[in-house]
């Protein structure tokens, strides 16, 4: 990875400050999130249960996509082992349930402090041993690889066999179990991308912001003017981690059953990707238009099929493999920013 | 003015590989004051430069600002302490604005973006970058570049300020431009500014104190007029034509 | 404690196995090493080399063994191609555009061959497929001693095409110094897809010898392309001798761990492997390129 000289992928989603009254962009940049919003929030009365299963699962993958994207866009690491975190996350929140029965509201914070130290330790690695590009990439790889041969082995937490949470009553809310109906879930997870996009918003536009863009610029430089480069980027790296917990926690209560080989697969991993890819790394709604895309396209194209009479496996998966392939060479900035530009949400520059 | 000088530079020696980069270096730079850092190609001038900053650590010696040790300490310590860099081969925040590359730099020194914007205003202006605010520091001139360095490097609101052979590649016109707004900055910060230079006639214009520094060791130490009729300094540029001439000028 | 007898059989396996993780590595290395581009593909071409061998049993009953050569060609064909008319503008683009591309490539046939052939396994069944040498106490499969043999002879020759050939010495130049090699004015792009046509070939011949040992699945693609990582970077990415010895390491480690340990420690001990390799060595134990 080069440390100096322009960073490669550098989002244009995100212009520096302008004052609002002056820019017309920033206004209808509000007006759509405001309709998107409300949107949003209606959904479950307008559509289908399938409708909001898959609004739920765009949800999912935009949320995590916007935590894989911290580490990426601010950190500058590739993780291909992100599954890592979710099934820590969902593991440790699933098995104090299943042993204990205290909810997840409560175990989501243990689930967040064990992320935050293994994503620590990579970082460190990465960071301190200089353990950088390809390296840390494969690095990741083999840590979820670890933890998938490893939780085989962990027969408390029901080894391959898997973890079963309760059965519930899906007609019943509960919220201190977070068990209840589809609708729950959804509006769980609209909350949870929401606070993540307003969270990465905060950031940017914080010091936290430019400091994480002048470390991927050059980072010589950056040190040169006062930044704690190693600070910086081992915080990306933690938040990144500790963000993907949440989504485990949720990703265990709402599929009632765990499986190592399906949580930590590498599989599970590039899913978590190829949205931010997709929808343009280091941007701020990147991940967001990624996943609508993919579920769109992917999820879309195999119900159209099913519905046609054709179960074609792996048409989903292909569907996104192809996304990722026509990104990489023709878009590898992402959707994002040329759609932003077409919609007139860009501001110029000079 | 009297009192403790703002550098110190103590005997300080580093080796690449068996290569003696810096070889027992010392001199001091009083407060207020324009230290010049001269010597032919190799002489080591930019290893003593990293020294300080921050970017390497000595081998022997000590590095005292404000009589507190900083050798060895990393970088963004350095900074923190109070010194700002500019490189040789500039390094702008390519992707980012000008404005924005300021205002990284003062964030140093401030608690807010807000006030980190503030200053970073004041620093483009004392510049002459105003008008280059939202321009993308990759679409700047080289001239243009060497100023956002020095403005970043202010920003931070340094008590010393190490320029790094600023005028290379410059034209005569530029380098008055730049000269100008340096005297103008070292008036109104009231900063200690150590630099590098091949040009002589810069560092004639700007020096109160001349470093001569040839196979990694200090060969004289003075004021200007001194130097330039200084026996062994003339000795070591004999055979570089140009600043032999500028010496003579 | 295992009797002598097991553990020297053990052993014995794991060496053959070795062997070809070793040709398997030796791909990915000469790809790396060369090319320096990171093939997140590799195991998705050995598993579609392997299809390929079904298919060829299955429909023109050609032993794997004999069908390798064909195979071999026909991948070398389509590596070139790959690289030439395609991943080639990438050489130029970061390091993460190029792990993205050929992530996509592979997610791309995995897909196709899960489309194509549907999840089920296939196998190939010969008719020496559960027969083996006894040389006293030692049971060896006939399989794994030919698969080690075809091996040998395909590293055997990529050694020698790399010594000997004027093409061949030329793609060392290109991994030695791809500026200098442009400037004396050697086919850069040419030589790449060359590699990467070796590349794949080899990982087909891999394919090849492996496929009688196994059930094949469309979904074997990652984790091949992470063993032969690890193997690489064991030995020392962009060594080709270090990915062969990275193989025998490997192929050690993963048979003696499921004899000592558990069936299941195997893959944890190529992992484990790896973690310290890269914590302590991060270039490989021969040393690499980064």
């Amino acid at each position: 990875m080069s440390e100096s000289g322009t960073a490669p992928e550098v989002s244009t989603g995100v212009a520096a400050a302008k004052p609002a009254h002056a820019d017309p962009a920033r206004r209808r940049r509000l007006v759509a999130m405001g309709l998107l919003g409300l949107a949003s929030l209606a959904m479950p009365l307008l559509g289908t249960s399938y409708l909001l299963s898959a609004a739920t699962l765009a949800l999912y993958l935009a949320y995590v996509g916007q935590a894989w994207n911290v580490m990426m866009g601010f950190a500058g690491q590739l993780s291909l082992g992100h599954s890592l975190y979710v099934g820590l996350g969902a593991y440790v929140a699933a098995g104090i349930f299943v042993h204990t029965g205290v909810g997840p509201w409560a175990s989501v914070w243990l689930a967040v402090g064990a992320c935050a130290a293994v994503g620590a330790f990579i970082g460190l690695l990465a960071f301190r041993l200089r353990i950088a590009g390809v390296q840390l990439s494969l690095l990741t790889i083999a840590f979820a690889e670890l933890a998938r041969i490893g939780f085989d082995h962990i027969d408390a937490l029901g080894g391959p066999g898997g973890l079963f949470l309760p059965v519930v009553n899906r007609g019943h809310v509960d919220l201190l179990g977070f068990r209840g109906p589809p609708t729950l879930y959804y509006y769980a997870m609209l909350l949870l991308a929401a606070g993540a996009l307003a969270l990465c918003a905060l950031l940017l536009r914080s010091r936290a912001g430019y400091y994480w863009r002048a470390i991927r610029e050059d980072e010589a430089a950056a040190e040169a003017v006062g930044i704690n480069t190693f600070r910086w980027k081992m915080f990306a790296v933690v938040l990144s981690s500790a963000m993907t917990a949440v989504a485990g926690t949720f990703f265990a209560f709402y599929n009632n059953s765990l499986f190592p080989e399906q949580i930590f697969g590498f599989e599970r991993s590039v899913e978590i990707l190829v949205g931010p890819v997709v929808g343009g790394l280091g941007t701020l709604f990147g991940p967001i238009v990624g996943a609508v895309t993919l579920v769109v396209l992917g999820d879309g194209t195999t119900e159209l099929l099913n519905r046609a009479g054709v179960d074609l496996p792996g048409v989903r998966q292909g569907i996104h493999g192809l996304l990722l392939l026509l990104v990489t060479i023709y878009m590898p900035n992402g959707i994002w920013p040329p759609l932003a530009r077409a919609l007139g949400f860009e501001a110029k520059r000079l | 003015m009297t009192g403790h000088p703002l550098l110190q530079v103590e005997d300080v020696s580093k080796a690449f590989r068996g290569v003696r980069a810096v070889e027992g270096v010392s001199f001091e730079v009083a407060r207020h004051t324009i230290t010049a850092l001269i010597g032919p190609n190799g002489a080591g001038k930019t290893t003593l430069f990293s020294l300080i900053a921050g970017a390497q650590r000595p081998d022997r010696g000590q590095i005292r600002l404000n009589g507190r040790a900083i050798g060895g300490l990393p970088a963004h310590r350095v900074c923190a302490a109070g010194v700002g860099r500019t490189f040789q081969l500039v390094k702008p925040f390519a992707g980012m604005t000008v404005l924005d590359n300021a205002i990284v730099g003062a964030l140093r020194g401030e608690r807010t973006v807000a006030g980190a914007r503030a200053r970073a205003v004041a620093v483009l202006g004392m510049l002459g970058l105003s008008g280059k605010a939202s321009s993308l520091a990759s679409h700047l001139t080289l001239a243009d570049r060497r100023r956002l360095e020095v403005a970043r490097a202010l920003a931070t609101r340094p008590s010393l300020l190490l320029l790094d052979e600023m005028m290379a590649g410059l034209r005569p016109t530029e380098i008055d431009e730049l000269l100008g707004v340096l005297r103008t900055v070292h008036r109104e910060e009231g900063l200690t500014i150590l630099l590098t230079e091949h040009v002589m006639r810069a560092v004639m214009a700007l020096a109160e104190q001349i470093v001569v520094l040839h196979h990694g060791q200090v060969i004289a130490r003075g004021l200007p007029a001194a130097i330039v009729r200084d026996a062994a300094v003339l000795d070591c540029y004999l055979g570089e034509e140009d600043a032999y001439q500028g010496l003579g000028a | 404690m295992p009797a002598a007898s097991t553990i020297v059989n053990v052993v014995v396996s794991g060496v053959l196995t070795g062997i070809v993780y070793g040709l398997m590595a030796l791909g990915l290395s000469a790809i790396f090493g060369v090319v320096r581009l990171v093939n997140f593909a590799h195991g998705e071409l050995m598993t579609l080399a392997m299809y390929g061998a079904v298919v060829a049993f299955q429909r023109l009953g050609l032993d794997p063994f004999l069908s390798m050569a064909g195979v071999a060609v026909v991948f070398g064909a389509l590596g070139y191609a790959l690289q030439r008319g395609f991943i080639n503008r990438f050489v130029s683009r970061p390091e993460h555009a190029q792990m993205l591309l050929m992530l996509a490539l592979a997610i791309i046939i995995g897909n196709v061959l899960l489309l194509a052939f549907g999840p089920d396994a296939r196998n190939v069944q010969t008719s020496y497929q559960l027969d083996s040498f006894e040389l006293g106490p030692l049971l060896v499969d006939k399989v794994r001693v030919y698969a080690a043999i075809a091996a040998l002879v395909t590293t055997a020759l990529l050694g020698a095409f790399f010594r000997l050939t004027l093409t061949g010495k030329a793609i060392r130049a290109c991994a030695d110094n791809p500026l200098g090699a442009r400037v004396a004015g050697l086919p850069v792009a040419h030589l790449y897809a060359v590699t990467f046509g070796i590349g794949a070939a080899t990982v087909a011949v891999a394919g090849c010898a492996t496929v009688q040992l196994i059930d094949v699945t469309p979904g074997l693609g990652p984790a091949y392309t992470l063993l032969a990582f690890v193997i690489v970077i064991v030995g020392g990415l962009g060594s080709m001798v270090g990915a062969l010895l990275g193989g025998l390491i490997i192929g050690l480690s993963e048979a003696l761990a499921g004899l000592l340990v558990s069936p299941s420690a195997k893959s944890m001990v190529s992992f484990g492997l790896l973690a310290v390799i890269l914590l302590v060595w991060p270039r490989g134990l021969l040393g690499g390129r980064r």
